[in-house]
């Protein structure tokens, strides 16, 4: 049999997870595990789960496995502290072959020991790891004990690797959190008089001082902000969540599911937002401001939307001008980012000319599907090839992603925009709007695409010299 | 002072090692036209390609079989001939590795089987796949890397006819240094067969249209006759007999084999350079006498500057192996050796090494940097040599760290890091003697007054140790 060749739409299984707008009616599939060996750019479901636990700054973040899963996501997160950094350490019970056939069970109470009397920690997780799940130790049973024996909160994280796909991992996160808030049940109206204007923030992971700068715009229009999650929170502050009278969701992808959890088992109402942009900042600030139906608050929110748009509309405008016809490709992870980004890249000019996310839900394809212009290609759980594929057709001049897929757009020859949680820059709010213009312009506008025309690597044509 | 231990026995706490299939995809990287797939479930494929492509600025296409719980219960056999096809369809690759991880092991993935049954499937016979056991929990990426390299010999390797050309086995060097390794070779008319080569496929020039597997990499050709080769140089001094490359070839095919360290340091390039000279009967050309006496004179440049370095290196153990080395031979001595894997071959060779050390030295084998932090700050090292993830002990103890190895992700330019022959080292030594001289600068006034002015010479900081 001769060999198949290399195409990219070969892989027919994908085609039902690609769209061009305005050219299928079908429905795009998502929420679907990764076909196997199409080099999807998704992680796991422990990725999923550490990523939303690991800004508990006080916590002991225990990989039970062997050392890869620690060793992989030890600190490369930005998410900030205003108190213990003991969430910057990776700890790991280092299993190895021994541990696999006898069980690693004695191995974690001995580890939750030993980082019981270091650390004195308040709370400990105990993440699963691919192996975990199969081995079958009783993670439950194993944190119970040592939970009662050191007089500490161990719990455990059902984040086994192959158990779904990195949004398994955020319910995985969600449980653990749940379990931590307290009181377990209230009765109806329980809090109706106790709860002030205040409220959790659901979905910000302090990336570069993020959930600060809301915190601060909230805080100036009357509203505090009764705990985080989990950008800077604590293991005090989490559990105090139901002192909250309303949540606040930007990242859905992630804390959807405990918000309405929340609003379940507490009677929290829960709004959705997103502070990634300046339309989607003023429009949040003012959804938030309503819902309290206060009008100081209101008149509050109105002097602050007016004051930031001053001061930042000047600087929009500078880089509007000078980026008015470019058009950009979107990969991120969740729904959220990528709805916001196209009304972000509006306000400066930019059109999207594809759009996708690893782990996107339904009702978030719809609406980026209503957003974006005809012809624009809408992905989900995309592959390099694919990328490659649409970017160069669609002629974008940047995309925007995480860490795997910058050097694939360098390598084509296009700009970039780091959107992932390794940055060290807020994107959030208004002070965020001018970072990611300033940063569009930086990549977009640099002089170093003057000399990657043509075929690159080769010398260009001789020129007469110039004299000067 | 002695004081007490306070790391964990039983937790790893900040890892010095990372797990057996990262190292196993690298080599892989290294040879012709090939494509690696990881079996397993979706998230490994991804650290490690994360992970790498940040070290390299390279996009890194490996493919994951996405080990479902449907697959974790019922076998992973249709999952991974899917990824084959797949891989096959997109890629059009020459050669296909297949790395285990610790999920695909614990449920007992046959992979040897599944891919013999496949390529009969699909009359696939001429493409070559390589199958390599790489749980997570059986060892360090080193470990998987040397695996993995000994393993596509193992597959590729033919019974040839004797030829005049050498093997040279790369270990976990930066493309620069392969370049480098590369122009030492070709200066001293070697004719040989590098493995792998990832000096192009993971550090390529910019150029259109980008292609999806880069050009470059070991030729399977020349791999299959390598055992015809009149000998084998393996900087693999560190390396386990039972995972090899060299001692496969000279085991199998009786070609004679020399381990090396890699040639970094004077008498390391020195060592190297004598045994090509040996083996080829080729003279040193002058170039090269010349670059030795440079690095002689940046050596004595610096020396007095380098004693004052108490160095804590880390890392993989043919890496610390090299750097310990180079140190001591410019009395820059080692104080913290430490590696995060189980090296029996490398406390062996420290032993050696360190007898002509002027002071105390503590070697770590399956060191965390827990451990490393500790013994560094006991002993007052002033100055890190190893891979990004010792910026650890920049920002909590205040040593700084000449970046070394692999992974470096919190700079750019890991892949253009060179270090090695005589070019190298002297490039190396300047980076560790100017960040020891940038430290001197930044806090000896500041020293001197708490010292001398504000406390009388009695702060003990000036006579520390």
């Amino acid at each position: 049999m001769e060999k198949a060749k290399a195409d990219n739409f070969s892989i027919t299984e994908r085609k039902d997870f690609i769209l061009t707008k305005g050219r299928q009616k079908d429905q795009l599939r998502c929420g679907e595990d990764s076909i196997a060996g199409v080099v999807s750019q998704r992680a796991c479901v422990y990725c999923g789960a550490r990523v939303v636990l690991n800004p508990v700054t006080d916590a002991v973040h225990l990989v039970h496995g062997p050392v890869g899963c620690a060793s992989y996501t030890w600190d490369i997160r930005g998410s900030l502290s205003s108190g213990s950094d003991l969430y910057r350490f990776s700890f790991s019970t280092d299993l190895k072959e021994h541990d696999v056939i006898f069980g690693g069970e004695k191995k974690l109470t001995l580890a939750i020991a030993e980082l019981a009397q270091k650390y004195n920690p308040k709370l400990i997780f105990v993440y699963s790891t691919c192996i975990i799940g199969v081995i079958g130790d009783d993670l439950e049973a194993v944190c119970k004990a040592a939970s009662k024996k050191y007089k500490v909160e161990v719990i455990p994280v059902q984040s086994s690797g192959f158990a779904g796909n990195k949004s398994a991992g955020y319910r995985a996160a969600c449980d653990a959190l749940l379990r931590l808030i307290e009181p377990k049940t209230i009765e109806p109206g329980f809090y109706k008089e106790k709860r002030k204007k205040s409220i959790n923030y659901l979905g910000d992971f302090n990336l570069a001082g993020e959930v600060w700068i809301i915190k601060n715009y909230l805080k100036q229009i009357g509203i505090d902000v009764n705990v985080a999650f989990t950008g800077d929170s604590s293991y005090e502050a989490l559990k105090k969540a139901t002192g909250a009278s309303l949540n606040i969701v930007q990242c859905a992808g992630s804390m959807i599911y405990l918000a309405n959890k929340m609003d379940e088992l507490y009677g929290i109402p829960y709004l959705n937002v997103s502070f990634l942009g300046i339309e989607d900042t003023a429009g949040s600030l003012r959804k938030i401001a309503k819902f309290f139906n206060d009008l100081e608050i209101m008149r509050k929110t109105e002097e602050l939307i007016k004051n930031e748009k001053t001061k930042v509309s000047a600087v929009i405008q500078f880089y509007r001008e000078r980026l008015t016809g470019k058009k950009a490709a979107i990969y991120v992870g969740g729904g959220f980012k990528a709805i916001s980004l196209i009304k972000q890249f509006k306000e400066i000019g930019i059109d999207v000319v594809m759009i996708g996310t690893q782990t996107g839900r339904r009702e978030e394809y719809e609406t980026i599907n209503d957003m974006v212009d005809d012809g624009t290609v809408i992905l989900d759980d995309a592959n390099p090839s694919e990328l490659e594929k649409f970017m160069m057709e669609k002629g974008a001049h940047l995309l925007v992603g995480g860490v795997k897929e910058r050097p694939l757009a360098y390598k084509l020859g296009m700009a970039f925009i780091d959107h992932n949680h390794d940055r060290k820059h807020p994107l959030s709010g208004f002070v965020g709007a001018v970072n990611f213009a300033e940063e569009v312009y930086s990549t977009v506008c640099s002089p170093v695409w003057n000399y990657v025309t043509g075929t690159g690597a080769a010398f260009p044509a001789p020129q007469r010299a110039k004299i000067i | 002072m002695q004081k007490e231990a306070t790391y964990c026995r039983n937790v790893n706490e900040n890892p010095c090692n990372m797990c057996m299939p990262m190292g196993g995809i690298l080599p892989f990287k290294g040879v012709e036209k090939s494509m690696v797939i990881i079996h397993g479930s979706q998230g490994c494929s991804t650290y490690m390609r994360r992970h790498i492509a940040e070290h390299f600025n390279e996009p890194i296409d490996v493919a994951s079989s996405s080990l479902n719980e449907k697959g974790t219960i019922y076998g992973g056999e249709s999952s991974l001939k899917k990824s084959f096809d797949n891989v096959i369809k997109v890629y059009n690759p020459g050669l296909i590795g297949v790395l285990t991880t610790c999920l695909a092991e614990t449920i007992g993935e046959d992979i040897e089987r599944i891919t013999s049954e496949y390529i009969k499937e699909r009359g696939l016979g001429d493409l070559p796949v390589v199958t390599v056991s790489t749980p997570g929990y059986g060892g360090t990426h080193t470990e998987g890397y040397f695996l993995a390299l000994r393993r596509i010999i193992v597959r590729l390797a033919r019974r040839t006819e004797k030829h005049s050309k050498i093997n040279v086995i790369i270990p976990n060097l930066s493309p620069a240094d392969i370049r480098e390794i590369k122009r030492i070779l070709r200066l001293m008319k070697v004719e040989c067969t590098l493995c792998p080569d990832f000096s192009d496929t993971l550090d390529r020039p910019f150029a259109r249209p980008y292609t999806k597997v880069p050009e470059g990499g070991t030729k399977l050709a020349d791999i299959a006759g390598m055992p015809g080769a009149a000998a084998t140089i393996q900087m693999g001094l560190t390396v386990e007999d039972s995972i090899s490359p060299g001692r496969y070839l000279e085991a199998g095919f009786g070609v004679p084999l020399y381990d090396v360290p890699i040639p970094m340091g004077i008498e390391n390039t020195d060592l190297f350079l004598n045994l090509l000279q040996q083996l080829t009967g080729n003279p040193l050309p002058e170039c090269l006498e010349q670059e030795r006496g440079r690095l002689l004179d940046c050596m004595i440049d610096s020396h007095k500057y380098n004693f004052q370095g108490r160095s804590v290196i880390f890392g993989e153990p043919e890496n610390v192996y090299a750097i310990t080395r180079t140190c001591m031979e410019n009395g820059l001595f080692p104080v913290v050796v430490a590696t995060g894997g189980k090296s029996n071959k490398l406390a062996e060779l420290l032993k050696i090494e360190l007898s002509e050390h002027h002071g105390e030295v503590h070697i770590l084998n399956e060191a965390d940097f827990s451990q490393i932090r500790e013994k560094s700050r006991e002993v007052a090292a002033n100055i890190a040599i190893g891979h990004s993830d010792g910026r650890y002990l920049t920002e909590r103890e205040g040593i700084p760290l000449v970046r070394h190895g692999f992974p470096i992700h919190d700079r750019v330019g890991g892949q253009r890091l060179l270090s090695v022959g005589y070019v190298g080292t002297t490039m190396f030594l300047d980076r560790v003697t100017n960040t020891l001289l940038e430290n001197k600068y930044n806090n000896y006034r500041s020293l001197m007054y708490q010292e001398f002015y504000q406390n009388n010479g009695d702060a003990n900081i000036y006579f520390k140790e």
